[in-house]
C-alpha cells in the first residue's frame, strides 16, 4: 500500500503540471480557437527567470515569484502584437504554424540568454518530506498542488464574476455578437495571450525546483500539457485540470503496475482510447464550459 | 484557402525545417579547418622526412568539450615528441581537422588524410558516430586508427586497423561491480536512461552482474525529459535490493538524486561515469551526498596514493597542459594525448609502413597513460581494464576515493 501512495503522490505533482499548462493551453483556445504550440516554451522561460532572479540574484522568493509571472504575460502581449495579429489573413492553420515557428525562436534566444547547461533550484521551503501511509509527499509537492489549486479558484473566479471575465466568456462563445455588444474583442485576445503566458509562467516558476531547468525543456512539457488538455476536452478549464490529473496520474501508476519503459506509451494508450470513445475529451462536447 | 495562405503556410514550413538546423550551425564556424603544422617543422629543415599524422576532432559545435582538448593535447603530445628529437631522427607533422560532430565531414576529413596528406596513422574522432562512420574508409585503405571516443561498438568486434583510448562503460561497470564484490553487495536495482548512453550502460550491467555473483533484481528507466522518478526509486524499494544503479549523463541523474534522498532510500546509490563532473555536485546539493560512481582518474590526480602507477603521468599531463592552455585539464584531451603516447612508442623502425605500425600497436602492453594502463592484444584493441577507473563518493560537496 505505501507505494501505492508513492505513485499517487508522484501522479498528483506532475498531473498538477500538467494541469496547470493544460489550462493555458486551453484557455487561450476557447478565447482564440488558436492552439499555441510555444506555451511550453513559456514554461521553460519562466522557469529559467525564476533561477535568475532567485537563486541567482538572491530577489526574495515572492518577488521572483510575481516579476516571473508578469513577465511571461508581458512576452504573451509581444508574442501576440509581433507574432499573431500582424498576419493579414489569420487563417487558424497559418497560426498555429507560426506558434510552432515562435516556439523554435523563443528557444533560440532562451539557449543564446542562459545557455544550454541545466540549472537547478532549491525548493520553495527547506522541510522535509511528510510521510503519509509510509509514503513520502515533498514539500514542494504540497506546494504546487496548493497553487495550482489556487489558480483554478482564481480563474473560476475571473470567469464568473468580473466583467472582464464574463466578457472574455462571451467573445469565445460568439466573437461576432461580443463585438455587436460593444466588447472589445481585439482586447479580450491579447488579454487570453497575456494569460495564457502567464500561466504557462507560473507553471515554469513551481516545477524550477523539482526538474533541471535547461533551453530545451519547453518542447515536452508543452506537449503533455496539450495531450492533457485534449483529454479533459480543449477548450473546458475544467477538462484541462481533470485532463492534467488523468495523465499524471496514469503515468505515474504505469511506471508502478506496468513498467517505465512502457510509461508514455500506456499514457498516450489512455488518451488514445478516451478520445475514441469520447471525441470530444472528458468534459467536451456540450457547451463550451469555462470556470 | 487562397493562394497566398497556401504560400504563406509552405514558408512557414520551410522556415521550420530549416530553423533548428540553423541554432546549430553558427557556432560551428570552422576555426580549426586549415592544417596545421607543428611549428618545430619548420624549426627542424634538416630532417630526413617528416611523419605525418592525422587528427579529427569535433573542435566546435556541440561536442567541443571533447575536441577541443583533445585538439590542444595532440599538438602539445606533437610540439614535445619534436622537442625530444622526433622519432628515428624524423619530425612528426601534424594534420588536425574539425568535424564539427558531424559523420559526413569527418569521412570527407578522413579521405583529405589518406589521399591528400597521406598520413601514416588517424587519431580521432571525438565521437562515436563519427568514429564508426570513417572506419570503412581507414579499414580499406588499411591505415591504423585510435579513436577518441567510447562507444564499444568502434573495437567490438575487433577490427585489425582500429585502436581506442577512451575507456569504456564495460570498464565502469566492472569497477563498480568490483567494489559492490568487496562490499558484499548481492542485489541491485537498476534505473537506466532510455537514450544510447543508458542502453549501452543496461546492456553492459546486466550482462557483467553474473560474473560477480551480483543478481539484477529491479529494472527500471527514465527519459533524461521526466521532471519526477519517485515512482521507478519506489518501484525498486520494493524489491529491497543492497544498492540501487542509476546510469545516465546530464542533468537527469541530479533529479534522480534529489528524489532518492526525499524518499530516504535506504540502499546506497550508484551512478555511472557519467555524473563526474563538478556540473553534478552543483545540480544535485545536498542529494549528491554519498552517492559512488566510477571515473577516469585524472579527476581525483591528487587523491591517488603515491604508489598508482598512473599519479606521475597524470601529474605530469595535468602540469604541461594547464601551463600551456591556462585553463583547466579534463580527462577527454588525455584520450588524444594517450593516442600520441601509443603512436609514439609504436612508429619507431617502421619506417612509415602501416601495417608494421599496426602490428607494433597491437603488442604494445604495459602502457601506464592518464586514461588507464594499455595493454593491447589481437583480442582487445581498448587494451584498458578495470583499473582504468576509480571508484569515487561525493562527500562534503567533493570527491573522495571509496574506500
Amino acid at each position: 500500500m505505501p507505494e501505492f501512495y508513492q505513485y499517487l503522490f508522484s501522479g498528483l505533482t506532475n498531473g498538477a503540471i500538467y494541469a496547470i499548462i493544460a489550462l493555458g493551453f486551453s484557455m487561450l483556445f476557447a478565447a482564440t480557437d488558436l492552439i499555441n504550440f510555444a506555451h511550453g516554451e513559456f514554461v521553460m522561460i519562466g522557469a529559467l527567470i525564476l533561477v535568475t532572479l532567485w537563486p541567482v540574484m538572491g530577489l526574495p522568493l515572492p518577488l521572483a515569484f510575481v516579476i516571473t509571472v508578469l513577465a511571461t504575460g508581458i512576452l504573451g502581449i509581444v508574442f501576440e502584437r509581433l507574432a499573431i495579429r500582424t498576419v493579414k489573413k489569420p487563417d487558424p492553420i497559418v497560426l498555429v504554424i507560426i506558434t510552432v515557428g515562435a516556439g523554435i525562436f523563443l528557444r533560440g534566444v532562451a539557449m543564446i540568454i542562459w545557455g544550454k547547461t541545466a540549472k537547478g533550484a532549491p525548493p520553495f521551503s527547506k522541510m522535509p518530506p511528510l510521510e503519509i501511509g509510509g509514503a513520502y509527499l515533498l514539500a514542494q509537492s504540497v506546494w504546487i498542488l496548493g497553487i495550482v489549486l489556487a489558480t483554478v479558484l482564481v480563474m473560476h473566479f475571473f470567469y464568473s464574476r468580473t466583467l472582464t471575465g464574463k466578457a472574455m466568456s462571451a467573445c469565445a462563445i460568439n466573437k461576432r455578437a461580443a463585438s455587436l455588444l460593444g466588447i472589445a474583442t481585439q482586447r479580450m485576445t491579447l488579454l487570453a495571450f497575456a494569460v495564457s503566458a502567464a500561466l504557462g509562467g507560473m507553471a515554469g516558476v513551481i516545477i524550477a525546483p523539482i526538474t533541471m531547468n535547461e533551453y530545451e525543456m519547453g518542447a515536452i512539457l508543452g506537449l503533455k500539457g496539450f495531450c492533457a488538455a485534449m483529454l479533459g476536452g480543449l477548450g473546458n478549464s475544467w477538462g484541462a485540470v481533470v485532463g492534467g490529473f488523468a495523465l499524471g496520474i496514469a503515468e505515474a501508476m504505469a511506471v508502478g503496475y506496468v513498467s517505465s519503459s512502457m510509461k508514455d506509451a500506456v499514457a498516450f494508450l489512455l488518451l488514445l482510447l478516451i478520445l475514441y470513445v469520447r471525441p470530444t475529451g472528458i468534459l467536451g462536447g456540450k457547451a463550451i464550459a469555462r470556470f | 484557402m487562397g493562394k497566398k495562405s497556401i504560400i504563406l503556410m509552405l514558408s512557414a514550413l520551410l522556415a521550420l525545417a530549416v530553423m533548428p538546423g540553423c541554432g546549430e550551425e553558427k557556432k560551428a564556424e570552422p576555426v580549426a579547418e586549415a592544417p596545421k603544422a607543428a611549428p618545430a617543422v619548420k624549426a627542424a629543415p634538416a630532417a630526413p622526412q617528416t611523419i605525418k599524422i592525422g587528427g579529427i576532432f569535433s573542435v566546435t559545435g556541440g561536442a567541443s568539450y571533447l575536441g577541443d582538448p583533445e585538439k590542444k593535447s595532440m599538438e602539445m603530445a606533437v610540439a614535445e615528441i619534436n622537442a625530444a628529437g622526433g622519432i628515428d631522427g624524423a619530425m612528426v607533422e601534424a594534420f588536425i581537422y574539425d568535424d564539427e560532430g558531424d559523420p559526413s565531414k569527418a569521412v570527407l576529413h578522413a579521405k583529405r588524410l589518406i589521399e591528400r596528406d597521406s598520413v601514416v596513422a588517424i587519431v580521432g574522432p571525438s565521437l562515436t558516430p563519427t568514429s564508426m562512420a570513417i572506419i570503412p574508409d581507414v579499414e580499406r585503405v588499411q591505415i591504423p586508427l585510435i579513436s577518441c571516443a567510447a562507444g564499444n561498438g568502434i573495437v567490438l568486434p575487433v577490427k585489425p586497423f582500429v585502436f581506442k583510448t577512451a575507456q569504456s562503460d564495460i570498464h565502469a561497470v566492472e569497477s563498480i561491480y568490483i567494489y559492490m564484490q568487496e562490499k558484499g553487495i548481492k542485489s541491485v536495482g537498476l534505473l537506466c536512461v532510455d537514450d544510447g548512453f543508458g542502453q549501452s550502460g543496461h546492456e553492459q550491467l546486466v550482462k557483467q552482474a553474473a560474473n560477480f555473483g551480483i543478481s539484477v533484481v529491479a529494472d527500471e528507466s527514465f527519459s533524461s525529459s521526466d521532471t519526477d522518478m519517485t515512482a521507478q526509486l519506489t518501484k525498486i524499494r520494493t524489491q529491497r535490493p543492497d544498492a540501487v544503479i542509476c546510469w545516465g549523463v546530464g542533468p537527469s541523474p541530479a533529479v534522480v538524486a534529489r528524489n532518492a534522498k526525499q524518499l530516504q532510500l535506504p540502499m546506497p546509490l550508484f551512478m555511472s561515469h557519467g555524473v563526474a563532473s563538478r556540473k553534478f555536485i552543483e545540480l544535485a546539493g545536498d542529494a549528491a551526498e554519498d552517492i559512488l560512481f566510477p571515473t577516469g582518474k585524472i579527476l581525483v590526480t591528487g587523491l591517488l596514493s603515491d604508489d598508482d602507477p598512473q599519479k606521475a603521468v597524470l601529474q605530469n599531463y595535468t602540469e604541461k597542459y594547464q601551463a600551456r592552455f591556462n585553463e583547466p585539464v579534463s580527462g577527454f584531451g588525455g584520450y588524444a594525448w594517450d593516442a600520441m603516447e601509443l603512436l609514439a612508442r609504436a612508429l619507431p623502425g617502421t619506417g612509415g609502413d602501416k601495417a608494421k605500425l599496426r602490428d607494433n600497436l597491437e603488442n604494445l602492453s604495459g602502457v601506464v597513460a592518464v586514461s588507464g594502463t594499455f595493454n593491447f592484444s589481437a583480442e582487445d584493441h581498448n587494451g584498458l581494464g578495470a583499473d582504468a577507473f576509480i571508484m569515487v563518493r561525493i562527500k562534503g560537496g567533493a570527491w573522495e576515493l571509496a574506500q
